[in-house]
């Protein structure tokens, strides 16, 4: 068995020892650099540009403003294309734009011989503005005089309400207790190791090339063709290694521009490379949420109704913010799929910078909300928190609301009593007085999550694979889908040698994408590499291994029903210790025999149709220093549903990853906005505070194996859920330590100071 | 890519006070951490360098005959937790020095940079200002000595004059002999970051009174500063509750914390009293474990 084996990542020792190459690792003779002229207001016109010094500056190569970029509107969400006109991305760029829309946005870009030619010719260029008032507080951004960030838009990118499982005023009616909360969630931002970076040439004159750090090589090229006007059969995009997108590569930022310029000065290789305090402004952000939820119960205290009303902030431009509090609140139905759920959402224009996706993609936010009324719920009946989860949590059976199937796999309460044990929670609860006083205070909080499998049905699930058997016996897998460091090339590699009966080590995963040869997928996103381009990798593995023995069949005269692969060798069916001739016997008779047989190759392309849901819990145990309005995390499990693990080791590694980060967004990270001007206060790493490892406590992680019945291999996903539920998690701790529900994020010193002078503690 | 104007390497002091006598907008740089940053975001204000980070005499920590400390200005945090010096008798400046953002830059970050950025944060300052360090710096026009509290001047302002080098930070016997002394960043991360309020606290303890108390706080005023009002009325009190209350109450009097986006005032007081008062307690328990 290959899967479910704590096999070696296929990039692991490149990536530690500095081997592996990325984007900026890639160089050209003749390479020229490019930098964007940012805005320096938040609102309003470009009146004036001259760039006329600029372009006399020796080492200049061309600058260009809004005023030379194609007339050409275009969406830069990374989704596939949609075939519904009312599902299609929000089209609201153009390359280069003379509407500010948030301070820092791109109005002309400058392409020289290095980036000190390049910082000089920006400081070259004249520019005058008119200005508009900056709308970055809610009330401004929707009062009936505010200028429109996009024009027609009345500032909102799009309302979205539903009501699934019944009649939301009648549930309303019969409930006894209605528990309402107004839960807010701040900016973070990704922090991928390796920024934003691109570059392109041209290969003649009428074909581009992209080299860039993009989670969807496929996508992006559809969409330069967007914006550039292109079919794109003349575009070619190619990703190398990538050192972390967490979904902010799910966008396509710089790919339209490099393409631009490089068409732009006769094909050219020009490099655009953001720097962190460009990056932190100049891509995405995670959405801002404002929720109110109200959760109805009945007397024994069962959920039957959870109401949200959810505010959404995109900033300056949609990106993904058109779908983003709708996949959160769809996603999260899961976790108390018996109520009835109601939904109204709302996504506003802002002038701050753009948000987008996200890891989980709006589940976080909406999981804050549930969980922490969940948890008031929980208390107004003096009910345990973990009962209270265990009575109205998710089981197999129960039916979706909203798609109305039935939930096929679900380890939820054997989660929640898995992490309960390895908290100890019932031995702490028992220790602990329930009326703490003194300075340092200790708590235990918990809470759920639920998550899907990929996008289906909203978006179309494709992927594909290829596998080349070498004349060496050993097979090269190319896939579409992209390994952007969560293990994807790895886990696909032990699918492809368990299904073809290889050992792991005769799988070589093409890691680099090339939509040039590249089979298609639409990349990495969702947490579907596992679950969706698995399938593809499978059923690509099943026709090899039919094509290898049909050619031994011919080889050895033996029916090919009698023989099979095991340890890379061609096996008697019915009593494998039987070898009759390796598969690299039957590689080269194929390749080099005279009268017979060819290159064995299997392609196959797969769209998924099912989205199965993974669940699971955070525990934590803290600390709290009430004078110091500081939390210390003792102890914190994650336990996961993902289906049966194809890899523990990456898995676990996965999962400790989400919970840092998760922690990150619960205790300390906070993209800051001067609210007058809608300045970013703090784009750098010093003052957005990313935790070190010296904050992060020691991780646990556990799974719930179940055996997901439409998945091959029994998997679910795991790539976005680790980060959901800390941050509610922790919050219902310090509620639980010190009697104070903390109602926005980030809990950092500076908030919980806040609250806890209102509650008279300090 | 750094936009550096000129860029000299001096080998000793008098090499570095010739080179930055021969140009006014000459910096000298140690380290580089603070500096580099600075280039990185294009600051014209840093693009003339002379490098003293290979001044060999400026590296050292050595004990005179009657007890003096001295401190090489050049000398890293991670060359100070190392010196056996720093360790036996000012331990306090090592729990500054390392909390110094991470390794690696504690490997090149020296204490003579620390100082002389004029940071409000320094985590060196604090711990230094306790000592009652003096601070010496060598110039065109010779030698001189000044309290390190007077040669803060204003948030990124210090005493050090077209030309000088500081060289060395000197600790009088009088001021560690007979004294403990603590330290504690409070930051919104365990590393890699800069304080929110730095503290340090030292005290000399005689027949249960109070001797000698000494406070210093960074970033709670303009430059790290020393509670002077404060430490007066703890002379002579009992090292008890009482004065620890007493410190609590005081301490506020004697700094001058800011709103900003990083921390608000309010924010930033309550700390600052948290802290007085729990790092004077550790400081009075150090007292005790050494009697």
């Amino acid at each position: 068995m290959v899967v479910g084996k704590a096999v070696q990542r296929v990039d692991g020792v490149a990536k530690v020892t500095g081997k592996a190459r990325y984007t900026d690792d890639f160089t050209m003779p003749g390479m020229r650099v490019a930098k964007y002229l940012r805005s320096t207001i938040s609102h309003g016109r470009v009146t004036f540009i001259d760039t006329s010094q600029a372009k006399a500056l020796p080492g200049v190569d061309g600058v260009f403003t809004f005023q030379d970029v194609p007339k050409r509107i275009y969406a830069t969400a990374g989704h596939p294309f949609s075939l519904d006109p009312h599902h299609m991305d929000v089209a609201d760029r153009y390359l280069l734009t003379d509407h500010v829309r948030y301070m820092g946005d791109e109005i002309a870009i400058v392409v020289a011989v290095n980036d000190l030619v390049a910082t000089k010719a920006l400081s070259l260029i004249d520019v005058e503005y008119e200005s508009y008032q900056p709308l970055v507080e809610v009330s401004d951004i929707l009062s009936k005089d505010a200028v429109e960030i996009h024009k027609g838009s009345g500032n909102i990118v799009k309302s979205h309400s539903f009501v699934a499982g019944g009649d939301l005023d009648a549930v309303k009616e019969e409930c006894d207790r209605l528990i309402k909360g107004r839960y807010k969630t701040q900016i973070v931002q990704h922090c991928h190791l390796e920024n934003h970076t691109a570059y392109a040439y041209m290969d003649d004159l009428d074909r581009i090339v992209i080299v860039s750090s993009t989670q969807i090589p496929h996508i992006a090229r559809r969409i330069v063709g967007e914006a550039l006007e292109m079919d794109v059969g003349f575009i070619r995009v190619i990703k190398p290694a990538i050192g972390g997108g967490f979904g902010n590569k799910q966008d396509v930022i710089l790919e339209p521009m490099v393409a631009f310029l490089t068409k732009k000065l006769d094909g050219i290789p020009v490099r655009l490379k953001l720097d962190r305090e460009e990056g932190m402004i100049g891509t995405r952000v995670r959405h801002p949420f404002d929720v109110k939820v109200q959760v109805g119960l009945d007397r024994e205290g069962t959920v039957k109704l959870i109401d949200f009303d959810a505010l959404s902030i995109t900033g300056a431009y949609a990106s993904h913010g058109h779908s983003i509090v709708s996949a959160g609140a769809a996603k999260t139905h899961y976790m108390y799929p018996r109520a009835v759920y109601s939904c109204k959402t709302k996504t506003i224009y802002s002038n701050i910078p753009a948000a987008g996706a996200m890891r989980a993609y709006g589940s976080p936010q909406m999981t804050f909300a549930i969980e922490c009324a969940m948890e008031e719920a929980a208390r107004s009946f003096g009910m345990d928190s973990v009962e209270f989860r265990l009575k109205n949590g998710a089981r197999a059976g129960d039916k979706s609301q909203i798609t109305k199937k039935p939930i096929m796999t679900c380890g939820l309460l054997d989660s929640i009593y898995k992490g309960k044990e390895l908290i100890n929670w019932d031995k702490k609860r028992a220790a602990w007085s329930a009326e703490q006083t003194g300075q340092v205070r200790n708590g235990l909080g918990v809470a759920i999550f639920s998550y899907g499998s990929g996008t289906y049905p909203v978006c179309v699930e494709p992927a594909s694979a290829r596998l080349i058997l070498n004349q060496d016996g050993s097979a090269h897998l190319q896939v579409g889908a992209t390994e952007i460091g969560q293990g994807s090339d790895t886990a696909l590699a032990q699918m492809a040698a368990e299904t073809l009966g290889f050992t792991f080590e005769k799988i070589h995963v093409v890691s680099a994408q090339d939509t040039d040869v590249t089979p298609f997928d639409t990349g990495s996103y969702a947490s579907r590499q596992t679950y969706v381009t698995g399938q593809a990798v499978m059923r690509t593995a099943e026709q090899l291994k039919t094509k290898i023995l049909a050619h031994a069949s011919v080889i050895t005269g033996l029916d090919s029903e009698l023989i099979t692969i095991v340890g890379d060798d061609i096996v008697i069916a019915e009593d494998p210790k039987i070898a009759v001739l390796s598969v690299r016997d039957v590689a080269i008779d194929a390749y080099y025999n005279k009268e017979r047989g060819g290159q064995i190759t299997a392609e196959a392309t797969y769209k998924v149709r099912n989205n199965p849901h993974v669940f699971g819990c955070t525990f934590v145990d803290i600390t709290v220093d009430i004078p110091l309005c500081r939390v210390k995390i003792n102890e914190i499990y994650n336990v996961h549903d993902s289906g049966i693990i194809i890899n523990p080791v990456t898995a676990e590694g996965q999962v400790h990853g989400g919970m840092a980060m998760g922690i990150g967004a619960a205790l300390f990270e906070e993209l800051m906005v001067d609210p007058d001007s809608g300045k970013i206060y703090n784009n750098n790493l010093l003052d957005y505070k990313v935790p070190t490892i010296m904050d992060i406590p020691d991780l646990g992680a556990a799974f719930i194996e179940t055996n997901e019945p439409t998945h091959p291999y029994g998997s679910k996903s795991l790539g976005e859920p680790p980060i959901i539920s800390q941050a509610p998690a922790i919050r219902n701790a310090i509620l639980d330590a010190t009697g104070v529900a903390i109602n926005e994020l980030p809990m950092s010193p500076k908030t919980i100071f806040k609250y806890f002078k209102n509650a008279g503690l300090i | 890519m750094f936009d550096i104007n000129s860029y000299h390497k001096a080998n000793s002091v008098d090499e570095a006070i010739a080179l930055l006598s021969q140009n006014p907008d000459a910096i000298p740089m140690a380290g580089g951490t603070d500096i580099l940053v600075r280039l990185h975001g294009h600051n014209k204000k840093f693009s003339h360098l002379v490098d003293i980070h290979n001044v060999i005499e400026l590296q050292n920590v050595t004990i005179e005959n009657d007890g003096t400390i001295v401190i090489g200005s050049g000398m890293t945090f991670t060359g100070l937790a190392h010196s056996s010096v720093i360790r036996e008798n000012i331990p306090v400046l090592n729990e500054g020095g390392s909390s110094v953002g991470g390794p690696q830059v504690r490997n090149v970050a020296t204490v003579g940079g620390n100082i002389c950025n004029g940071a409000p944060s320094g985590d060196s300052a604090s711990p230094l200002l306790v000592l009652n360090a003096t601070v010496e710096l060598k110039g065109p026009d010779g030698v001189r000595h000044l309290p390190l509290y007077e040669f803060y001047q204003g948030p990124g302002q210090v005493d050090r004059k077209d030309g000088e080098i500081m060289t060395c930070l000197r600790i009088a016997p009088g001021d560690y002999k007979g004294w403990s002394a603590y330290y504690y960043k409070y930051a919104m991360r365990e590393a890699m970051d800069i304080a929110t309020i730095g503290c340090a606290a030292a005290c000399k303890v005689e027949n249960g009174k109070i001797a000698g108390l000494r406070l210093g706080f960074t970033v709670a005023g303009p430059t790290p500063l020393r509670c002077w009002r404060t430490e007066e009325k703890a002379s002579g009190m009992g090292a008890n509750e009482e004065l620890l209350d007493m410190v609590e109450n005081s301490v506020l009097s004697d700094l001058r914390p800011r709103d900003s986006w990083r921390a608000a005032k309010d924010f930033r007081e309550q700390i600052i009293k948290t802290l007085a008062k729990r790092v004077l307690r550790e400081a009075l328990k150090r007292n005790t474990e050494m009697e």
